[in-house]
């Protein structure tokens, strides 16, 4: 195991289309509920673990061997926004692309061609992880880290944000951080016993209800 | 064996010149350019031009509208179902230079849709003048600048104009009323850029995106040779 191939697949600039997308911080900011670094650090809280905590667990089963089949339904019963489970699948491909030239892999080839339209993403960078000769727990964090990363470097780009403020209100989640990856690890051992549903289901209704409202806008930034 | 197993599903790296199924894929030609400078005019002027020879598509990436998209479909220049809309996340470049991949996407679903195809044209979004198309998406490039914009901007080079496979000089026909002086600009340009092409056009004037076409037409035909 490499530790270093953690910090390839958790860069920012790794390239599978997550530029474009504010994992709901377009929505909330329009809305007014986050106007600045203490609001969009509330929201990256809830969203660590609403959507990061389920997105680690779904990673980390990936990893530990878990059928991605069943993990993908398992995110799909988890993600009532149709909006958002498009806006997953499209990430899934997405990173299916560059994971595949960067780590190829039989079990990548495999997902590609049982979902040539995408699987949800997380499920998706448990494989990558695995490729990249990473554990359940990197991809536990990697997931974790990116339900949060996402909506603030879109809201520097929305808000006009100090950037030295998003990324302290990052660098104040991270004690949690840790506990949601530790949390999720802990919940993929039991999936891998027991089946998927001992995923954990933890909902943010607001962000599925923005979604689908965010999906409609004819103007936006964002993708999601 | 392995050349049985990499014909077998989605490719996974899209410069490879040929598809999963082993056929040869359509030319892609990228637009970039300034804000206003006329990339979706010259777009769909080419789609005029080339629409009943080739069989072509379109993907526009619009920074936060579908407008270029929907300026494509009112045009008529294309059936709507060959005009693809990328979104960009306020960062047109990224899309197009640094994560290709939905860009990618876009291109291979077109081929897969609406295929087999010729020739893709792929617009980038209104950017600056170092917004250049990844290698890894596109075969060749037109960065388009307009006469309005200053006639200093070939002088000033950057990324876009010194090395794009194609320099178009837009919007000749407003020259006179901007101050504009073009055989400066052509100076300019010809000293950026060496050997590489610069076209001069007006849209609004005979003879149009001839030119362009020309150059698309030749690009294609060494493509497929």
């Amino acid at each position: 195991m490499s530790r270093a191939a953690l910090l390839v697949l958790a860069d920012g600039r790794f390239p599978a289309g997550g530029h474009a997308h504010s994992g709901g911080a377009e929505a909330a900011v329009k809305a007014g509920r986050v106007t600045g670094g203490a609001s969009l650090e509330s929201f990256c809280r809830g969203r660590l673990h609403t959507t990061g905590r389920v997105s680690a667990a779904l990673a980390a089963a990936a990893v530990l061997g878990v059928d991605p089949a069943e993990l993908d339904a398992a995110a799909d019963a988890r993600t009532p926004s149709p909006a958002l489970r498009v806006a997953a699948r499209k990430l899934g491909r997405q990173l299916m692309r560059a994971a595949r030239a960067t780590w190829p892999s039989e079990e990548l080839d495999a997902l590609a061609r049982e979902f040539p339209k995408g699987a949800h993403q997380p499920v998706v960078l448990g494989l990558a992880a695995r490729a990249a000769g990473l554990g359940a727990l990197d991809a536990a964090y990697c997931a974790a880290y990116e339900s949060v990363s996402g909506p603030a470097s879109a809201t520097v780009r929305l808000l006009s944000l100090d950037p030295f403020d998003a990324t302290g209100a990052l660098a104040r989640l991270a004690p949690e951080l840790d506990r949601v990856a530790d949390q999720a690890v802990e919940a993929a051992r039991m999936v891998v016993d027991e089946g998927v549903d001992a995923l954990p289901a933890a909902s943010a209704p607001l962000l599925e209800i923005s979604a689908e409202v965010h999906a409609a806008w004819p103007v936006r930034l964002f993708a999601s | 064996m392995h050349l049985d197993h990499s014909l077998d599903g989605p490719a996974a790296v899209s410069a490879d010149a040929h598809r999963p199924d082993g056929s040869h894929r359509a030319l892609r030609i990228g637009l970039g350019g300034p804000v206003g400078s006329g990339k979706t005019a010259t777009v769909a002027a080419l789609c005029r031009a080339l629409r009943d020879e080739l069989s072509l598509a379109v993907v526009t990436n619009d920074i936060y509208t579908r407008e270029d998209a929907e300026f494509l479909l009112r045009e008529a220049v294309l059936p709507p179902e060959r005009i693809t809309a990328v979104e960009t996340g306020a960062c047109p470049h990224t899309a197009i230079r640094d994560d290709i991949s939905a860009n990618l996407e876009a291109v291979e679903d077109l081929e897969d849709e609406v295929g087999p195809l010729d020739l893709i044209l792929v617009e980038s979004g209104g950017d600056n003048l170092t917004a250049t198309f990844s290698r890894g998406l596109v075969d060749a490039q037109i960065f388009v600048i307009d006469v309005a914009g200053g006639d200093d901007i070939p002088r000033k080079g950057g990324p876009g104009v010194t090395t794009a496979d194609l320099l178009v000089v837009n919007k000749t026909d407003l020259a006179p009323y901007v101050g504009s002086d073009l055989a400066r600009m052509a100076a300019d340009a010809k000293a950026q850029r060496a050997q590489l092409p610069v076209v001069f056009q007006s849209l609004r004037t005979e003879p149009g995106v001839r030119d362009v076409a020309s150059w698309v037409r030749a690009q294609l035909a060494a493509w497929t040779a």
